[in-house]
């Protein structure tokens, strides 16, 4: 399980400070008559990393995918770095200028090449002159070690190289704070390593991150939090030493007992 | 070596292998693509034995051609008189001689550099946004070229078209002063708002004054005197021009969640595509005169394109839309998370993408719609085919030739419609990044 994790975490610059980054209170989101999200509250502060778990369709998804506004949500107040997210597209843009994501598949713009794919939103979003903005994909692409790709298209590299990628397009957009919806689990194997090396070095280096993962290994060694989420609502969050050797609910039990089982 | 034994190491990885050499040759080509089985091989000899026979039919007709003649009874006296009594042969002095009319049709002869230039310039807009190795500024000149290309064909004083391209900037100009004040929509209605009220109401006044102030002008040429190619080319590339953006805007309008946007576009393309072209064309050449007020002069030409036009753009949208129903919804997803704003993602993300695939379609629609020109001659314009044709085999001279007038027009046609086709699949190569 955790032998993802190889060496020693570098814990000198992960420190949560009392600034809070993410503020969600009495949050719910229903998709048509379904209540996906019920009455989420729940307070990220600066340089925290995050684990959300929980069994497929319980809403973890959906919860982050909220706070960049990828989903909308009907009731209760998410506030990003000071910003409400409303309907206002003004606030919208600025928070998801903010925040970084990285998606299960992703999403690389397979018409583009790697340098073309970082540079983008930075050229027409941030408006940086293009020469600057090539010398800081750069710079992120030797942090996630694939440099030598940068003028390959994206079909070109295989599919950890491509998470990695897609993390550095995050990254030169400078963000805050960083989303990660289920990074490695369209991954093999072999590839979750790098993928996951890359996550812990952005860890290390203090970053607000909230990771849904199934990688418990990953958590153990870098979250400082593991929120569980069943239902739509947040069941069971603790720090994750309490969290995997004294798990309080059933349900937590169950869902680790099935995932640590094997 | 024992291979049952259930323990394995493998010491030596094995290197590459040139494959045997029954695997390559023509030998092995002819075999499998031509005689691969009984049935193929009759087959192969059959399909060989209709091309020959084709081939030695027409062959001699055309290998009995007649270049120069000034009527067809002389053609006729030429062949016999070279090949014998009851030799038949091709006559394309028909060609030869009528080959003004088959062009400009029935445009002043005095003034036929204009629509050649025009066809020259025309060449020189198009060849940035075919090629983008060329230098970009270039692509300046294609967006001001259907002002100059109008100017050229039709004559008149220069203020019109330079009043319509002012519509432009104008639109331009409004939506930059109203987006700081009121957002992006109320700017992208102002944009489209503007420059439409400037065209209806004040830029034929603007146009004439300015035309009393600095006349210059080229000398006008009638709608009614446009024919041949010069018809057929200029409805075809006008209508390719115009039909694009407006078949993405209505593909956009239809994929948009904006209710009245929506379903208007989802009203038009459905309309459009459910009315035969010649219906719409008879309602521009007739009906549009019983609605518009008396004294009206709507150019029977641009009538027909923006007709042309909307039909094109009512195909090229369903086509877009396939091509964006195409995308993963990730690819929206990483636009949005990036902060790229619609206009932005459309532009940078999604369109790109959903046109390279819609390359096929779209260009299949261009090709549909160039050789639709033809039916112009319904509503009384002379196309090449049969416009032209008709007047040429009504004249004494050429009364009774059949063949070679058709053959021409359609080897013309053909040539850019195959062009065309050449050219989307070298696109398709060019963008082609997928690698798989």
């Amino acid at each position: 399980m955790s032998e993802a994790i190889a060496r020693e975490i570098d814990h000198s610059h992960m420190q949560v400070s009392d600034e809070v980054a993410i503020q969600i209170t009495q949050m719910n989101k229903w998709y048509g008559t379904f209540h996906v999200l019920r009455d989420i509250n729940m307070t990220v502060n600066r340089g925290e990393r995050i684990v959300i778990c929980g069994p497929s369709g319980s809403g973890k998804s959906t919860l982050i995918r909220c706070i960049n506004r990828l989903e909308e949500h009907q009731q209760g107040q998410i506030i990003v770095d000071g910003t409400e997210l409303t309907s206002d597209l003004k606030n919208i843009d600025k928070v998801r200028s903010e925040v970084g994501m990285v998606f299960q598949h992703f999403n690389l713009f397979p018409h583009l090449t790697i340098l073309e794919n970082l540079t983008l939103a930075p050229i027409w979003v941030r408006k940086t002159p293009r020469k600057e903005a090539e010398e800081v994909a750069m710079h992120y692409l030797r942090k996630v070690k694939i440099p030598e790709q940068a003028n390959k298209y994206p079909g070109q590299l295989s599919g950890g190289q491509q998470q990695r990628v897609a993390i550095a397009r995050s990254l030169c957009m400078k963000p805050r704070i960083m989303l990660f919806d289920e990074p490695t689990s369209a991954l093999d194997p072999e590839m979750i390593k790098e993928v996951l090396d890359t996550m812990i070095e952005l860890a290390e280096e203090g970053m607000t991150m909230l990771c849904v993962t199934h990688e418990m290994g990953f958590a153990q060694a870098v979250a400082n939090r593991v929120i569980f989420m069943d239902q739509g609502q947040i069941v069971e969050q603790n720090a994750p030493k309490e969290f995997f050797n004294n798990p309080q609910s059933e349900r937590t039990k169950l869902f680790l007992s099935q995932i640590l089982g094997h | 070596m024992n291979t049952s034994t259930s323990t394995f190491v493998r010491t030596e990885m094995l290197p590459q292998q040139t494959p045997p050499i029954t695997e390559a040759g023509a030998v092995k080509w002819v075999r499998e693509n031509l005689f691969s089985s009984v049935l193929n091989g009759i087959l192969t000899v059959l399909g060989v034995a209709v091309v020959v026979y084709i081939t030695l039919q027409i062959a001699p007709w055309l290998s009995r051609s007649v270049w120069v003649a000034s009527s067809l009874s002389e053609c006729r006296q030429i062949i016999a008189d070279r090949y014998g009594e009851g030799a038949t042969g091709a006559c394309w002095a028909v060609i030869r001689e009528r080959w003004p009319q088959y062009l400009f049709g029935f445009y002043p002869s005095h003034l036929y550099w204009r629509p050649v230039l025009t066809f020259a310039l025309l060449c020189v807009a198009v060849a940035p946004v075919l090629f983008d190795k060329l230098p970009r500024q270039m692509l300046w000149f294609s967006l001001v070229y259907p002002a100059v290309g109008f100017w050229l064909l039709w004559g008149g004083s220069v203020w019109v078209p330079v009043m319509a391209l002012a519509g432009f900037a104008i639109g331009y100009a409004a939506a930059k002063i109203v987006q700081p004040l009121a957002g992006t929509i109320v700017a992208t209605i102002a944009a489209v708002l503007a420059p439409v009220l400037w065209w209806l109401f004040l830029a034929g006044p603007a146009a004439d004054a300015m035309q009393s102030i600095l006349p210059i002008a080229l000398q006008g040429v009638r709608s009614r005197e446009f024919g041949g190619f010069v018809l057929a080319f200029t409805i075809g590339f006008t209508g390719i021009a115009f039909s694009l953006p407006l078949g993405v805007m209505l593909a956009l309008g239809r994929q948009s969640d904006m209710f009245i946007v929506n379903k208007l576009s989802v009203g038009f393309i459905e309309f459009i595509r459910g009315v035969p072209l010649i219906t719409l064309l008879f309602t521009a050449s007739l009906l549009l005169n019983y609605f518009l007020p008396p004294g009206t002069d709507f150019d029977i030409i641009l009538r027909v394109i923006i007709m042309v036009v909307l039909f094109a753009a009512a195909y090229i949208a369903e086509v877009v839309r396939g091509g964006l129903a195409a995308l993963p919804r990730g690819q929206y997803e990483a636009a949005d998370a990036l902060g790229l704003d619609y206009w932005k993602a459309q532009r940078l993300i999604i369109m790109p993408q959903a046109l390279k695939i819609s390359i096929p379609g779209i260009v299949s629609t261009f090709i549909g719609l160039f050789k639709d020109t033809t039916l112009v001659v319904f509503v009384g314009l002379l196309d090449p085919l049969k416009g032209i044709t008709d007047a040429v085999r009504a004249s004494t001279d050429w009364k009774g030739i059949y063949w070679e007038p058709y053959i021409f027009v359609g080897a013309i046609f053909f040539l850019f419609c195959f062009a065309m086709s050449r050219y989307s699949m070298y696109l398709e190569g060019k963008l082609k990044t997928d690698h798989r």
